[in-house]
């Protein structure tokens, strides 16, 4: 089977075998199946996890019921942004306009719920019926005292990219309200990370232990207030490629905040997230802690993965994610197991991404840019993988083909950030690779 | 849709008042105070495109299409995938800000021809979204334009308008149904139409109650022609090479065929007018039985007498004997659940079927409730339940889970019955949950649910006793083995 369209060809590379060329964050071709959603959902999965905001979509039902507790992103407080808020926008709302109806809505909901502040969501038609959710925003703004901010996400303004900068848009009117006094000068925000399974709160566990103070989740377990003083942070450290950078760079512009960027994911870049922030304040006595956490954490962990690496050396996995920065990590984490990725790719990465994934794979890896069902059974089929990590969407997929699976998307309900989730990360491979049901399936 | 001054702070919203300390000899089902809010949050509903997609999966190598923007597809493939564990490629125009201006025409072409390309599809559905409603493309003229342009074999295309600030996921399921046959149903075509086929039009139940039917109508040695069938494409075998278009569905010479069959049963009452069996009726007089979906013994007893009527034949032992051996495990189980409370909740039919099976096995639904609006929920609960019910629940149309959850405090219900999406309620309330229908997100085995017939009511019966047993055992201070 031809594995793609021509038109998708230029969006493939293959590690070696070509001169690296691809090409990315271009919107999804027409009638072939994208694995992506839309600006809409860009911004809603960076915002969601911020717990005590409201979150009002604004538009006909479906944005709202289809992103319904759908993350799990937890909170250590309130749990605000597990319920779905729609002004479910009805045929004389689209005609007559809905600005009435999510005035009343607004206001109806923060006297119920009592949040810090609201953030409402453009939905596509609202872009096209020209609702002024600007005009309405400043009204419930000044009549109930909380922020209300409109995030520009019409799911049609482009790709999920575009619903990321939204999103950081959105938190950046916040940042920069609230009083910075009493922060540590060895200080960080946390962006990026968004408590799946309480993965954040690991993260701050560690940065606890070496000295460091968090003052923003941005936005796993977040919160309105330590956004509004989040510009108070002396660092801002970057997880998720794509979808907070945009606000790193705002606080950098406008506050001075510097920022690195770091991942959580397996031993060596969670080792060096530790390192790089512990360099950042060139103490020695953080760098000292930090080398021992590390080493403690290794000492535990290295013999446990010991049992799984010998399992899974040589078996070969396929990785496709939502941003190419977590595949570096993923990449990594397969090696530490002994295993080969064949095919890595994802939704939203940029060229420069891609680069570096071309760099670091194995000559004839598969490197692909916002593909499809059918490019991804090919690719499955051709590579004989053993383990796919993906989300919901690349799950059946998997299956059909008699493939294990690992689900590393915002649905999960595993940690596999940080030390322990290399061990989860680990057990998650093992327990698909090694069942003894796919003698079925052959 | 509800629209209320600002700031009216809707007053006298609840009944709160516990029903069972409560005097009211109000006998009509629509009196209570319904909630008036103007948010709406956590929905009971999903929209449009959503029934539309999984409609025209039911067809035989059909791919569904949505002319609109990316997101939409993606988010219902996500949620269909989370109940099925199947594979749903649902394709998109994709639009972006340039095609929202200038109209989406382009696109719409350029993604048939690609999926055409891909899939070799026989048939692909097309379905409008909110956006390119409300900018007013106009799909019917681009898909004469394209099937004007483009050469060589095409596949069929049928087009549905559904906008999602119009009605609920099944109105776009009905419609898209409605869409299929309108096109494609004819009479006499090659005389392939007969008179021992009869149409069936289940509406959304699940691919374990279509594979029932089968089995059922073959029993009454008659065929039936069901669209749409998701039997297999929505539940299908873990297969050696990845099919593009999962094999199953409603076989495409077969719906050209429903013009000349011998009748057609289509189960539900809510639908609007225009429905896939009325258009059958009209248009080639193929008599049409509207009927409710077939739950419990009362309802699916005039679902087997239809077929014994069309076919001539009795019912066969085989489901004879189905039908007396539930009867017999309701006597075994009714002291367990009869008085028992009960909260019912999800699409229009559905939720009279429930509320009429229920009723029959002695549970008392309190609140009935549905983010539809057909207008026809209270009435055809009324007429489902008859004489059976001391006291007659609470319906709601246009509900959703924040209402269904203030409602409920005061009714203390002992169980739930309905999809995923109450979990939330009953793990408040710490009461049973009975899941059925769509979607279930949070179990396995969602597509193997079966609700209709002698033998849907058998598995659920069991599940509603068993729940009420389980409760009850794990409420004990002594935990008894033997219940």
């Amino acid at each position: 089977m031809e594995a793609a369209l021509d038109e998708r060809q230029n969006q493939i590379h293959r590690t070696g075998e070509q001169p690296f060329n691809i090409v990315c964050d271009k919107d999804s071709l027409a009638g072939a199946v994208s694995q992506r959603a839309c600006v809409f959902c860009g911004s809603r999965v960076v915002l969601y996890p911020i717990a005590d905001a409201l979150h009002l979509v604004h538009g006909p039902i479906g944005c709202a019921v289809y992103t319904w507790d759908i993350r799990g992103a937890l909170s250590s407080g309130p749990e605000l942004h597990r319920l779905s808020f729609s002004t479910d926008l009805q045929e004389l709302d689209v005609i007559f306009g809905g600005e009435k109806k999510l005035y009343a809505a607004l206001i109806e909901l923060i006297e119920r719920h009592s949040p810090k502040a609201a953030f409402v969501y453009s939905t596509c038609i609202v872009g096209i019926i020209g609702d002024d959710l600007e005009a309405v925003a400043k009204k419930v703004e000044a009549e109930t005292g909380i922020p209300v901010i409109p995030v520009k996400s019409e799911g049609f303004m482009g790709n999920k990219r575009a619903g990321y900068t939204a999103a950081c848009n959105a938190m950046a009117r916040l940042v920069g309200t609230g009083d910075t006094s009493a922060i540590s000068p060895h200080s960080i925000n946390i962006l990026g990370d968004f408590n799946l399974a309480g993965e954040i709160w690991m993260v701050r566990e560690y940065f606890h232990k070496i000295g460091v103070e968090v003052v923003a989740n941005i936005t796993g377990d977040g919160r309105v207030a330590d956004l509004q003083r989040a510009h108070g942070a002396a660092l801002n450290v970057v997880q998720c490629s794509g979808s907070t950078m945009d606000l790193a760079r705002i606080m950098e512009d406008e506050y001075g905040v510097p920022s690195i960027r770091v991942s959580y994911f397996g031993v060596e870049d969670m080792a060096q997230a530790l390192y790089d922030v512990a360099g950042h304040f060139n103490d020695a006595e953080l760098l000292r802690r930090t080398r021992e956490l590390v080493k403690e954490e290794l000492e535990v962990l290295l013999p446990k993965l010991e049992f799984y690496k010998e399992a899974l050396t040589g078996k070969k996995a396929a990785i496709y994610v939502g941003g190419s920065f977590k595949a570096f990590s993923l990449v990594k984490a397969f090696r530490l197991l002994g295993m080969d990725v064949t095919m890595v790719g994802s939704q939203t990465g940029t060229e420069a991404e891609y680069r570096e994934l071309a760099e670091i794979t194995d000559p004839g890896t598969i490197i692909v840019d916002d593909t499809n069902p059918l490019e991804l059974t090919s690719f499955l089929e051709e590579k004989e993988v053993d383990i796919f990590v993906g989300g919901v969407k690349e799950r059946p997929i998997a299956y059909k083909l008699g493939v294990g699976f690992c689900d590393h998307n915002h649905e999960r309900k595993e940690a596999l950030a940080g030390f322990v989730g290399m061990l989860n990360f680990a057990e998650e491979v093992y327990s698909s690779v090694m069942s003894p049901i796919w003698r079925f399936t052959k | 849709m509800s629209q209320g001054k600002p700031h009216q702070k809707t007053p006298q919203t609840v009944n709160r008042t516990p029903l069972t300390v409560n005097p009211c000899l109000d006998m009509t089902m629509t009196k209570n105070p319904k909630p008036n809010y103007i948010s709406t949050t956590n929905a009971c509903k999903l929209c449009t495109p959503l029934g539309a997609s999984l409609a025209f999966k039911g067809i035989e190598g059909a791919v569904p299409y949505l002319h609109g923007s990316q997101g939409c597809a993606t988010y219902m493939r996500r949620y269909i995938i989370s109940h099925f564990d199947e594979p749903i490629d649902i394709a998109s125009s994709s639009l972006s800000e340039k095609h929202a201006v200038y109209g989406g025409g382009p696109n719409l072409k350029l993604g048939l021809l690609n999926v055409t390309k891909k899939y070799q599809p026989q048939l692909i559905g097309i379905a409008t979204t909110c956006l390119t409603e409300t900018i007013g493309d106009d799909v019917k003229l681009f898909l004469n334009e394209y099937d004007r342009d483009v050469e060589g074999d095409k596949p069929l295309m049928i087009q549905v308008s559904t906008p999602s600030y119009n009605g609920t996921h099944m109105e776009g399921f009905h419609n898209a149904v409605a869409s299929v046959v309108e096109t494609l149903a004819t009479k006499d075509d090659g005389g392939s139409g007969s008179a021992d086929t009869i149409n069936i039009l289940p509406g959304f139940v699940s691919p374990a109650d279509i594979r029932y039917l089968k089995e059922v109508v073959a029993d009454f040695g008659i065929k039936a022609t069901i669209l749409p069938d998701i039997s297999e494409t929505m539940d299908g075998v873990a297969a050696k090479t990845y099919d593009k278009i999962q094999p199953g569905g409603t076989p495409l010479a077969a719906i050209k065929a429903m013009g000349g069959n011998l009748a057609t049963l289509e189960f539900g009452h809510t639908m609007a007018e225009g429905s896939g069996g009325m258009i059958l009726q009209q248009r080639f007089t193929v008599a049409c039985s509207q009927m409710a979906l077939p739950m419990g013994i009362t309802a699916s007893d005039q679902f087997f007498a239809e077929l014994s009527r069309l076919s001539g034949r009795p019912t066969p032992s085989k489901h004879a004997l189905e039908r007396g051996r539930l009867v017999d495990s309701y006597v075994d189980g009714h002291k367990y659940i009869y008085g028992k409370k009960a909260i019912v909740y999800g699409e229009e039919d559905l939720v009279v079927g429930l509320t009429a099976f229920l009723a029959e096995i002695g549970v008392m639904p309190v609140l009935c409730a549905s983010g539809g609006r057909s207008g026809k929920l209270a009435g055809r609960i009324a007429q489902a339940t008859g004489d059976l019910l001391p006291k007659p629940p609470q319906v709601f149309e246009g509900m959703d889970f924040f209402e269904i959850s203030e409602m409920a405090e005061g009714l203390e219900p002992d169980l739930l019955v309905g999809h995923s999406k109450g979990y939330p309620l009953a793990r408040k309330l710490e009461i049973p949950m009975i899941r059925v229908g769509f979607p279930i997100h949070d179990r396995m085995g969602g597509q193997r649910i079966q609700h209709i017939g002698y033998r849907g009511a058998q598995g659920l019966f069991d599940l509603v006793v068993n729940a009420m047993i389980a409760k009850k055992q794990s409420d004990s201070a002594v935990g008894y083995s033997y219940m």
